[in-house]
């Protein structure tokens, strides 16, 4: 107990160092960072087929990642999956008749929503629709269709 | 034939004897909480002796733990072009798996084994009675101050652990191998949750902490008075110790991230 001014200070040290070590992996390793915008607008999109879409998967503008994928689920009476996404409020300028894809990141990379910005004059804003959507491409369809069209290449 | 009976009698209510005594010394543990608030002074010098000094330890084993990840891990994916993913690799099994389980186990070794031999001597020579005599209660005086610093230095020590492992991990995928360091770090974002994984790892590390440091103290109040008694205390400290880590780390992990 001689040393105790010394002693509280190196574990007062080591307390900040524990909890900085809980910031850091809270900020630079984990999503905690991302998950705090709560500053979003949704609309929904209806796919045939969302592939291995998921909840949280990119939704992107140019490449740039401007949302995120909010809610999966399956319409019943047409039997499509409805995605509902949330965009953040700072890109409130895409167009009525944007059009939504679903694309794989390199080969085997995961899949996200690309937007591609029509020319309406008339902005999408919170709860609405986007009407013009292309599926997930799905490899043994495409396989399919390659071989189909070998097949009656040669005939 | 019946006189093995009767050992096996007698090692069987021996053990469930001490397990009896250890639940309800922890029972009294619990409630010296109290009564420890009033001598922070004492908690502070333990959190110095259990905590802090098992950093060096905890940062080396975490630095050098986080590289081999680095290296095993680019080893496996670059046969799969998926270095990039290295950073989810590295975060994800340091996070959830090793960082609470090896420095519990590290820990263990270092602190409690020192926590057992500490108060095991203290009965030994006669200290505790002592204690008694002047009417200080020692299981407020010596015991709850060492299990609490246990309890707070453990989460903390894990989260160290895991961020330096983090680090380690960055050093060797971006600095050596050359993983391009904005997918390392945008990959290991993406990839893991802040309460999936790293909230999980520290109610780990918090029950790890809190199973450890009362093997210890008991193991240590609980020895035989003899020098040989508290040697074999210690040991056990660290058997059983290392033993409850592993099982719990099953239990929880099949907990929270379920099994299906």
């Amino acid at each position: 107990m001689r040393q105790s001014r010394a002693v509280e200070l190196i574990v007062g040290l080591f307390v900040a160092a524990g909890l900085g070590a809980l910031f850091m992996l809270a900020m630079k390793v984990s999503n905690l960072s991302l998950v705090a915008q709560e500053d979003t607008y949704s609309v929904t999109a209806k796919f045939q087929n969302i592939g291995g879409l998921k909840v949280r998967s990119p939704v992107t503008l140019a490449g740039v990642t401007i949302g995120r994928v909010a809610v999966i689920q399956i319409d019943s009476q047409t039997y499509e999956a409805e995605v509902r996404m949330r965009i953040e409020s700072q890109y409130d300028y895409l167009p009525e008749d944007t059009s939504a894809s679903i694309y794989t990141a390199g080969l085997l990379g995961e899949q996200y929503i690309a937007l591609e910005p029509g020319g309406a004059e008339v902005y999408l804003k919170e709860g609405d629709k986007i009407f013009l959507t292309q599926s997930a491409l799905v490899l043994e369809e495409l396989i399919g269709q390659f071989l189909y069209s070998k097949a009656a290449g040669e005939s | 034939m019946i006189s093995a009976l009767l050992r096996l009698g007698r090692w069987g209510l021996g053990t469930f004897e001490r397990l009896g005594r250890g639940h309800l010394f922890l029972v009294r543990l619990l409630l010296g909480i109290a009564a420890l608030l009033l001598r922070l002074p004492l908690l502070i010098v333990q959190m110095y002796s259990v905590g802090v000094l098992t950093l060096p330890i905890i940062v080396v084993s975490g630095a050098f733990v986080g590289m081999v990840l680095g290296l095993q891990g680019y080893n496996t994916l670059v046969d799969f072009g998926a270095e990039e993913s290295l950073g989810v690799i590295v975060s994800l099994s340091l996070v959830r798996e090793l960082g609470p389980v090896v420095s519990a186990l590290l820990f263990a070794g270092r602190a409690g084994s020192a926590l057992t031999a500490e108060i095991g001597l203290m009965k030994t020579t006669e200290q505790l009675s002592g204690m008694e005599m002047m009417a200080v209660d020692p299981m407020r005086r010596v015991v709850a101050p060492r299990f609490f610093a246990g309890c707070f230095s453990m989460p903390l020590l894990t989260a160290i652990f895991s961020a330096v492992g983090v680090l380690g991990g960055y050093f060797v995928g971006v600095g050596l191998l050359g993983v391009d360091e904005g997918a390392f770090w945008s990959q290991m974002q993406a990839n893991t949750d802040w309460e999936e994984d790293i909230l999980n790892g520290v109610i780990k590390s918090l029950v790890f902490g809190f199973v450890v440091t009362w093997i210890a103290v008991f193991e240590g109040y609980d020895t035989a008075p003899t020098s040989e008694g508290v040697a074999r205390a210690t040991t056990r400290t660290v058997v059983h110790s290392a033993f409850a880590v592993l099982a719990l780390d099953f239990v929880l992990t099949a907990l929270m991230f379920g099994v299906e």
